[in-house]
Order: structure tokens, then C-alpha cells, then sequence
């Protein structure tokens, strides 16, 4: 008796390429799903307790981006308001808006709102706010439009190679020092050039993208 | 028989072997349904080692290389120099496979596939070394020049990274060559098994091989052609390893020598695991009719060379630090002969240089005790060599504020005993369930008339 029958070979011929197209798939699939949505969480909207709207804020009210965020020139980090810096003027206007029931509930117990964090970075990442702003980085840089997002939202992937590519070459993200917080700001023919700007905030990209800068 | 004879007069196959005498001896080996008792007992001591690396490696990855002795100025340890070790192991069942094929030797033939699965067990030992020193080992993959969203990419300057790129292809070449050499023998185990799971299982193995002329035409070429790309490869991959030494600035590494006696050390270093394999396989199998003092006595001679090729690196090694007018490089020299681990520096000259000698002598060849011996005494050696040339020169880097000592921990010592587990263990189920030697070249021989 034979000891592979006469479509043996079809079998065999059928594993191999099965097992070729699998890992042809497999490459594809490590090269394809970082770069996409799903897995950087671009364009991700979280749930907040009160749907702060910026665009209402900033573009509409013209409120400047360090009333609330008190910190981001002098620390790594932003900062979050305080419920009593909604409150200067909530407590005169819409006061018995439902949609700040929580704010209001958070004053009354001392208890600090729970907001959802959009732009999360690693550990390992040394980050500061500080820093970039002191060089002319501009908050939209990084942030988008937030001047006219009604709900805010991850406007980059926040990936290193997306770092890297200002780290690499900062001059076109640039602005003077005076436009940082304008969340509407044109490079107009006025505006001094990112190099000129580059030598203004003494940035040099030949250091700046050592591991050291972010890997502390 | 007697011992005046010169072993170079042996037969390279005794008389009594016929071509289906062979198939059945070889085949039986592996169909055979109870592996004999050595076996097993060899096989559960390596697999007991085998263990330890498994608990050593757990370990390891749970605390880190913290667990070793490495530690700033020595922060290349016995990993590092193991894996210099087996991958020079590995280099040599390479050199005995495909170099001595191009020179069509007639001994080769029965000890390649030896030394080929010698050739792969010791490369999953090497293999290993390299990502356990890699302090995040999870991360390994970054060597890959793969598309990805950090925008890091090899440093392709850098000859670690060559040398993973030499690693990676010797490995899986070694593996296809491996597996070529061995169509035609896995057919032949095939049509000598008598039970049906045997043979559907030699027979995918098979490939389908049924020994056509076509078959043997276009085998041969593709044989031919793979050991005329491996024998040049072997020779790059173990210069490579020497040029992640050479391209450092280390005291004492810093030698355009290194290439070459790294090679040298491969030569050596492999001959002499083969020569240990081949006797016990020869004996453990009854093999002593195909594997015959002619094999030993070539093989003896070649390690020879190599011991003599070492030899001449040794003198350079410390010819190199007495010319040239570096304060550092002599410190760290003197210091590795006179110093902290001058005990390894001397025994390592000794077991690679010295007693192999003996080989000159044809009565030594002859005697497999003796062989064996010296053998063991090489593979010792050259760990020993390995672990000089990687700590001793840390320890004495340019600036003495900067000297250290390292001492191996337990787990260093564990993770060496692991890795030999690993390579005993692979080679005794490679010796189980495949052929241990090439019957097709055998009977190549034997058909030619060639045994002398």
C-alpha cells in the first residue's frame, strides 16, 4: 500500500502556501495597523464629566489659553483649573445650567472634577511644557485646533517618529514669542523666518533629538 | 591491527560494509523502536541542564541582568563570551561540512553530518547568548530594520549590528543546508521503515524525493552551489564576531588581528567538538566500520593546524601591546597574563597550544582516549580564551580610575551549564530521530570503490 495517496501532494502544496500567505499577512499586518487610527487613537474623543467646549472659551469668549492652564509656562505640566476658576464666573452666570450640575456639586463637597485625560504619554517619556513653550512652540503644534474644538479631542498620533519630526527639523513649527497662545495664528510675510526664529530661541536640532532629551 | 600501523594507512571504510549493509545499519539507528540505555541517560543529564537554563533564564528575565556579575567597567560578561564561544563551536561543524566538501575529502563524508548537527545545536546556544545580555531581552526585535512609528532604526555602522545580520542569515542558512544534505537520507529511512506513522513521518520530512537522475542532478548542483556560499559565509560571520571587539575601543580589542583569530580559534574550537561527537557516536551507534581511524587521524590533523594558526594569533596578541607605544594596551596585556585571571590566560595556552602538540605524534592520533582528551581539553581552552579576551581587557580600560574586577555569580555559572544543556540536549534528539550519517555519500564511496 502506498503510503501517500495520489492527492498528497495537493495537500502539501496547499500548507505551504497557507503558511507563506500566513506570514506574508503577519508582515503586513506589523507594518499596517500602527500606522492606523484605530491604533494611535487619533481623533479620540473622551467622555468628560462637563462638556467643556474650548471653541466656546477661547474663540468665542477669547479667554487666553493660561487663565485656566496656569502652569504651562513654568512646569511640565499644563495644568488642570481648580473648580473655583470655573466658578469666578459660574457662579453669576448659568447658574442653574444642568450641564454644570457637576460643577456645582464639585464645589459644594470639595471634591475635584474627574476629567478624562486625552494626551497620554508613556513613563519613560520625559515631557515639559515649559520648555516648549519658552522656545516659540506653539500650543496648536501639538494640540490642533483646539481653539475650535467643541469637545476636546488627540488631535496627532503622539508617536516618537512624531516627535522626532520636529525634533529633527523645528524651524516650520515655529512663531514668535508674542503668538505662542493664539490658537488662530498664519505665518504671515511679516513673520520672521523659522530660521531667524531658530537662532532668536538659540534651538539646536543636532542635539535635540539624543535619547537623552526624552529618555531621562 | 596493531599501533605501529600509521592511521593514515586505515581504510576510510572497512571492507565489511556494502551499500545495503550501510542503509540498514544507518536507518536502524533511527527506526529502531527503544533508544539504547546511554541514550537515555545521556539525554536526561541534558536535559536536566537544559532545565537549569530554563530556571536560569526565568530568573533572568524576572529580575534582570542584575542577577550576573556584570556591572560597569565589565559590563560584557560570560554572556558575550559564550556566545563568542558556541558560535565559534557552531563555525566549525561549518568548516568540517562545507570547506572539506570543496576539497573533496574523502573523510568528510562520513563525519559532515556530525558536525552539521553539531552546527546547529551549538548556533541555538550562541543564538541565545546575545538576547539574554540584552537588558530589556523583549525588545530584541529592534534590531530588525522593520518599518516602525518610533522613526529608530539600526545603527548600521556598528559591527554588533552586522554581526546579528551574519547570525541571522548563518542560521538560517545553516538550517537549509542542514536539511538539503539530508533529502536524500531521510528517503532512505523512509523506505526502511516498516510502520506506517514512521513513514508518513520520514516521508513529508522526504519532500518527496525519489532518488530520479533528475532528482541527483539538480541536488548535487544546489549542494554544491550551498557549500560554495557557506564556506566564505562561515569565514565572515566569525570575522564579524571579532570585529564587535575590533571595532571597540577597548584595551587590548582594538586589533586588526582579531578577524582571523577569531577564525582561527573557530577551527580549533569546532575540530575539537567533532572529534569528541564523532567518538561518541562511533562507539554509542557501532559505527566503527563507516567512522574508522582514518576519519580521527585527518581530523586530528586539522585541529593540528588549527592549534598551530592559533598559535601564531597568540604571538601576535602579545607581540601587538610589546611594539606598539601604548601605555594602556601593555597595562592590560601584562595584567591578563601576570594578573587577576593569569591562571586562565596560562591554562588557556596551555590546553590550545601546548598539549595539542601531541598531535604531532601519529600513535596519539590513533588513540581515541587521547584525542578525546585533548579535545576536552580545546573546548575548555577556548571558553577560557573567550573569557579572557572579553574580561581582563574591561577590567583594564585606558584610565585606572576606571579599573574593576568581575566576578561571575551563581546564575552566570548556571546559564553556561544551561546552555550546554541546550546544545546536549538538541544534538541527542537530532541523534535519535535522524541519520547520523550521510548514507548517500557513504554509499558514494563505497560505490566508487574509494575506500582504499
Amino acid at each position: 500500500m502506498a503510503i501517500f495517496g495520489p492527492r498528497a501532494n495537493l495537500f502539501m502544496n496547499v500548507a505551504l502556501l497557507a503558511a507563506a500567505g500566513g506570514v506574508t499577512f503577519l508582515l503586513i499586518l506589523i507594518w499596517v495597523v500602527p500606522v492606523m487610527g484605530y491604533n494611535s487613537q487619533e481623533r479620540y474623543t473622551p467622555r468628560q464629566p462637563v462638556p467643556f467646549s474650548h471653541k466656546h472659551h477661547v474663540s468665542g469668549l477669547g479667554l487666553d489659553c493660561r487663565y485656566c492652564h496656569t502652569t504651562v509656562e513654568i512646569s511640565q505640566n499644563a495644568g488642570i483649573p481648580p473648580i473655583h476658576t470655573c466658578m469666578t464666573c459660574h457662579s453669576q452666570i448659568w447658574t442653574n445650567a444642568e450641564m454644570l450640575a457637576p460643577v456645582r456639586q464639585s464645589l459644594a463637597e470639595g471634591k475635584p472634577l474627574r476629567w478624562t485625560r486625552v494626551y497620554t504619554l508613556p513613563d519613560y517619556v520625559y515631557f515639559d511644557h515649559s520648555i516648549h513653550i519658552a522656545k516659540g512652540v506653539g500650543c496648536t503644534e501639538c494640540h490642533g485646533p483646539i481653539g475650535d474644538m467643541p469637545l476636546t479631542r488627540k488631535a496627532t498620533t503622539l508617536y516618537m517618529s512624531w516627535c522626532l519630526s520636529c525634533h529633527r527639523d523645528p524651524a516650520p513649527h515655529l512663531r514668535p514669542k508674542d503668538q505662542v497662545f493664539n490658537p488662530h495664528w498664519q505665518r504671515t510675510a511679516d513673520t520672521p523666518s523659522g530660521k531667524e526664529l531658530m537662532a532668536e530661541y538659540h534651538i539646536h536640532p543636532e542635539t535635540l533629538s539624543d535619547c537623552g532629551v526624552c529618555h531621562r | 591491527m596493531n599501533l605501529i600501523d600509521l592511521p593514515g594507512d586505515a581504510p576510510v571504510i572497512e571492507p565489511g560494509v556494502t551499500l545495503r549493509s550501510l542503509s540498514e545499519e544507518v536507518s536502524d539507528r533511527v527506526l529502531r523502536p527503544q533508544a539504547p540505555r546511554w541514550w537515555w541517560i545521556g539525554f536526561g543529564i541534558s536535559l536536566a541542564l537544559f532545565l537549569t537554563l530554563v530556571v536560569a533564564t526565568a530568573w533572568l528575565f524576572v529580575n534582570g541582568i542584575g542577577v550576573w556579575g556584570v556591572d560597569i567597567p565589565v559590563a560584557w560578561g560570560f554572556a558575550i563570551a559564550e556566545y563568542v564561544w558556541w558560535i565559534a563551536l557552531a563555525s566549525g561543524g561549518t568548516i568540517v561540512s562545507a570547506l572539506f566538501y570543496l576539497t573533496r575529502s574523502p573523510w568528510r563524508s562520513a563525519t559532515n553530518r556530525i558536525a552539521e548537527t553539531m552546527m546547529l545545536s551549538a548556533a541555538a546556544s550562541a543564538g541565545i547568548m546575545p538576547i539574554m545580555h540584552l537588558g530589556r531581552q523583549g525588545f530584541f526585535y529592534w534590531l530588525f530594520p522593520y518599518p516602525n512609528v518610533m522613526d529608530v532604526w539600526p545603527q548600521v555602522r556598528s559591527p554588533l549590528w552586522w554581526d546579528f545580520i551574519c547570525l541571522l542569515c548563518y542560521i538560517l542558512m545553516s538550517i537549509m543546508f542542514y536539511y538539503t544534505g539530508l533529502l536524500p537520507d531521510l528517503a532512505t529511512v523512509r523506505d526502511q521503515a516498516q510502520h506506517r506513522r514512521k513513514q508518513m513521518f520520514y516521508g513529508i520530512l522526504a519532500l518527496g524525493w525519489r532518488g530520479s537522475a533528475r532528482h541527483w542532478r539538480n541536488y548535487q548542483s544546489v549542494y554544491f552551489i550551498m557549500c560554495a556560499i557557506m564556506a566564505p559565509m562561515v569565514i565572515s560571520v566569525h570575522s564579524v564576531v571579532g570585529l564587535d571587539f575590533a571595532g571597540g575601543l577597548t584595551t587590548g580589542w582594538h586589533s586588526t588581528q582579531f578577524p582571523p583569530y577569531f577564525f582561527f580559534g573557530a577551527v580549533i574550537s569546532g575540530l575539537a567538538l567533532v572529534i569528541m561527537l564523532t567518538i561518541v557516536v562511533r562507539h554509542g551507534y557501532g559505527f566503527q566500520g563507516i567512522i574508522t581511524a582514518y576519519h580521527l587521524n585527518a581530523m586530528g590533523k586539522i585541529m593540528l593546524t588549527g592549534s598551530l594558526m592559533l598559535g601564531y594569533s597568540y604571538v601576535w596578541e602579545a607581540w601587538g601591546p610589546i611594539y606598539a607605544n601604548s601605555i594602556a594596551d601593555r597595562t592590560a596585556f601584562l595584567d591578563t597574563i601576570f594578573g587577576t585571571y593569569a591562571p586562565t590566560y596560562w591554562a588557556r595556552v596551555t590546553l590550545n597550544i601546548i598539549i595539542p602538540q601531541l598531535l604531532w605524534l601519529p600513535i596519539v592520533r590513533r588513540s581515541e582516549i587521547l584525542l578525546f582528551l585533548i579535545s576536552a581539553g580545546i573546548i575548555v581552552g577556548m571558553w577560557l580564551e573567550r573569557f579572557d579576551i572579553v574580561i581582563p581587557n574591561l577590567a583594564r580600560d585606558w584610565m585606572p580610575s576606571y579599573w574593576g574586577v568581575y566576578y561571575p555569580t551563581l546564575w552566570d555559572w548556571a546559564t553556561l551549564a544551561g546552555s550546554i544543556g541546550l546544545f546536549l540536549s538538541l544534538f541527542f534528539l537530532m541523534m535519535r530521530f535522524l541519520p547520523m550519517v550521510s548514507i548517500s555519500e557513504v554509499r558514494e564511496i563505497i560505490a566508487k570503490g574509494e575506500t582504499k
